[in-house]
């Protein structure tokens, strides 16, 4: 008794923004929608919080449907990209407005809502800004601060319009982590829109893929890194080698072990799927172009000089202690073993 | 002395003292056509003493005039402001067919001659007009009477509120609105409580400027006031009129309360244009 989003489609003049999405999302779940820019996710979480109006369709907010429904009834908590703080009032006013603004019999006293306030800053740990104006905060502060805000009406449902967006790398990292404990804490139904698939992965119990107005699929963030649905969710998300059948030599594949097609004749290959050892006879090989270090993981940057696109890099992924084994050089041939693939068409 | 703040590119270098010629040109100019006549009106206007110049801005007629000039203004400021906001909102936060053609109708009044605008109320509302026999009959009556001054007036200050906040409003954009609907707030209380906090400033700049015309109108208003002494003479039109009977007391005296109107103005208009910047600086900054 979530979300439920019934034949959603929503067009702007000629451009299909959506295109008959149906959607269900579970109660107390914290879900991305996940897609490139253009793919009509802002626009659906704008449906759902009732800012933008579908062509066709229906929205269930907790079993109720709000679709005709205007914003202000339908308890929602939205946190806006660019914090939309009110720039003429204190921090205390910011998270203060939702709890003024109720009808006279259903609102708090001052002093109640001073507590509330207090308690809500203690949450978003940030008590000791009140008086501030937002100008004078920094953007992971008002970030916080704008949930602190959502959060006030005590909304059955959260939504985030890329939450992150406009912060530095590491305050994005931090916030995220930060979301998913507070989530963990709260909850509230929350859905979060973004194009960054690192994010969705370490952020959402629920990944929703959109792309072109549809939903691609919808998953855990294993399902969708393990089993994609299709090719387009399988290069969006991580990364991904691609041989297709037609174009790459079919001797070196066979000799790089990639197991045979079921169906399809695309294979996506992930980077640690690829298995690296000496050149010997017998085997794919490809010469080592460059390698990073990522940490934890030495990523390689192989050249198929026997393939037909000449330009096609492999890139694979491998402990460091593994790669560290290896002992080779720039230029130098190695053999290719491909462990796993997904086969698309 | 500070080097890094006087040192200019290459590219302003001024070998030949242009600078120094601008500078004293555009001043030159500026007296010559702004102070100048400004210290006449104030020297004549006092040329017999603080007494006369005190009798004639208490003649009755004179009186009649200002309140003639207050009451149109206090007419067309605010039925102007409720129009530019409505304006404003509607090009600001919708999109709609014919959007481009209102923008441009709005501004309609800044490119006719106002004794056009006075023109068409008399081929509309005079007694050979349109509506003039209807109106006859009726014992309406608006040309050469109070409402046809009224009404002159708001169409030629119909677009200064409208083209003040249509570009503020679209710079501050609508995401605070949006968080204030999504917080529960009525249409109203989101008006009042978030959007004229926000443009307050330039809604007054606008306000200012739509004021300073209306009191001050010349050409629209003298076509359809009949110039009726103490009757539907505006302050403009009654220093004309005394100008024209050789009573220059009178006429400049008027003229120094329009001069003082025009000082007033500057002063405000001056400390709203440096709030308006100061809250767009913020508007600026909260958005990055």
């Amino acid at each position: 008794m979530g979300i439920i989003l019934n034949n959603i489609s929503k067009k702007f003049g000629d451009f299909t923004a959506l295109d008959n999405i149906h959607l269900d999302i579970p109660e107390g779940e914290l879900v991305a929608l996940l897609g490139p820019s253009g793919c009509g996710k802002t626009t659906l979480l704008r449906i759902i919080a009732g800012l933008e109006q579908p062509d066709a369709g229906q929205v269930f907010l907790k079993g109720n449907e709000v679709t005709e429904q205007p914003v202000k009834n339908r308890q929602i908590g939205f946190v806006f990209q660019h914090y939309a703080l009110f720039r003429h009032m204190t921090v205390f006013g910011n998270i203060a407005f939702g709890l003024r603004v109720k009808p006279r019999k259903q609102r708090l006293s001052e002093a109640e809502i001073k507590d509330k306030v207090h308690a809500l800053l203690k949450l978003v740990q940030l008590d000791w800004l009140a008086n501030r104006f937002p100008e004078q905060l920094s953007g992971g502060q008002r970030q916080r601060i704008a949930l602190a805000r959502a959060l006030a009406v005590e909304p059955s449902v959260l939504l985030l319009d890329e939450p992150f967006g406009a912060l530095d790398a590491s305050v994005r990292k931090d916030l995220r982590l930060w979301l998913r404990h507070l989530h963990h804490e709260l909850n509230v139904t929350s859905i979060f829109v973004t194009h960054d698939q690192e994010e969705a992965m370490e952020v959402a119990s629920q990944i929703v893929v959109l792309n072109h107005g549809h939903i691609e699929q919808q998953g855990s963030p294993s399902d969708i890194y393990d089993h994609p649905a299709n090719a387009f969710v399988s290069r969006f998300i991580g990364q991904t080698n691609v041989f297709d059948l037609e174009q790459t030599d079919t001797f070196w594949l066979k000799n790089s072990g990639l197991p045979t097609p079921q169906i399809g004749k695309v294979a996506h290959v992930r980077p640690h799927n690829i298995e690296l050892a000496k050149a010997t006879a017998g085997t794919a090989q490809a010469v080592l172009k460059d390698w990073q270090h990522l940490g934890a993981l030495i990523r390689v940057e192989l050249l198929n000089k026997e393939a037909d696109d000449e330009v096609a890099i492999i890139f694979a992924e491998m402990p460091n202690e593994q790669f560290k084994a290896l002992q080779i050089d720039k230029g130098e041939k190695v053999a290719v073993r491909i462990r796993h693939a997904h086969w698309f068409h | 002395m500070n080097v890094s703040v006087t040192r200019k590119p290459l590219s302003l270098a001024d070998p030949n003292g242009f600078r120094y010629l601008s500078i004293g040109l555009t001043l030159a100019i500026t007296s010559l056509f702004l102070v100048l006549p400004l210290a006449t009106v104030l020297t004549e206007a006092f040329s017999k003493g603080l007494g006369p110049y005190s009798d004639s801005l208490t003649h009755p007629d004179t009186l009649a005039a200002i309140r003639l000039t207050l009451l149109t203004a206090a007419i067309t400021v605010p039925l102007t402001t409720v129009f530019g906001v409505a304006a404003a909102w509607a090009v600001a936060r919708f999109s709609f067919p014919g959007k481009n053609l209102l923008v441009t109708l709005i501004d309609l009044p800044f490119s006719v001659s106002p004794v056009i605008a006075g023109l068409i109320y008399v081929l509309v509302f005079g007694a050979q007009g349109w509506l003039g026999p209807w109106l006859a009959a009726h014992d309406i009556k608006i040309i050469f009477a109070v409402p046809g001054i009224i009404l002159a007036t708001l169409f030629v200050t119909f677009p200064f509120v409208a083209r003040e906040l249509i570009p503020l409003m679209q710079e501050i954009g609508c995401e605070e609105e949006e968080a204030a609907l999504s917080l529960g707030a009525g249409p109203w209380q989101m008006f009042f409580s978030i959007t004229l906090p926000n443009i307050k400033w330039g809604l007054l700049y606008g306000v200012l400027l739509c004021n300073a015309r209306a009191m001050g109108e010349f050409g629209a208003v003298s076509v359809v006031s009949g110039h009726i002494r103490g009757l539907t003479n505006t302050l403009p039109l009654h220093v004309e009129v005394t100008y024209n009977e050789y009573d220059f007391i009178g006429s400049f005296a008027g003229a120094s309360l329009l001069a003082g109107l025009a000082v007033v103005t500057l002063i405000v208009k001056t400390f709203l244009e440096w709030r308006q910047a100061q809250d767009l600086k913020a508007a600026r900054l909260a958005s990055e």
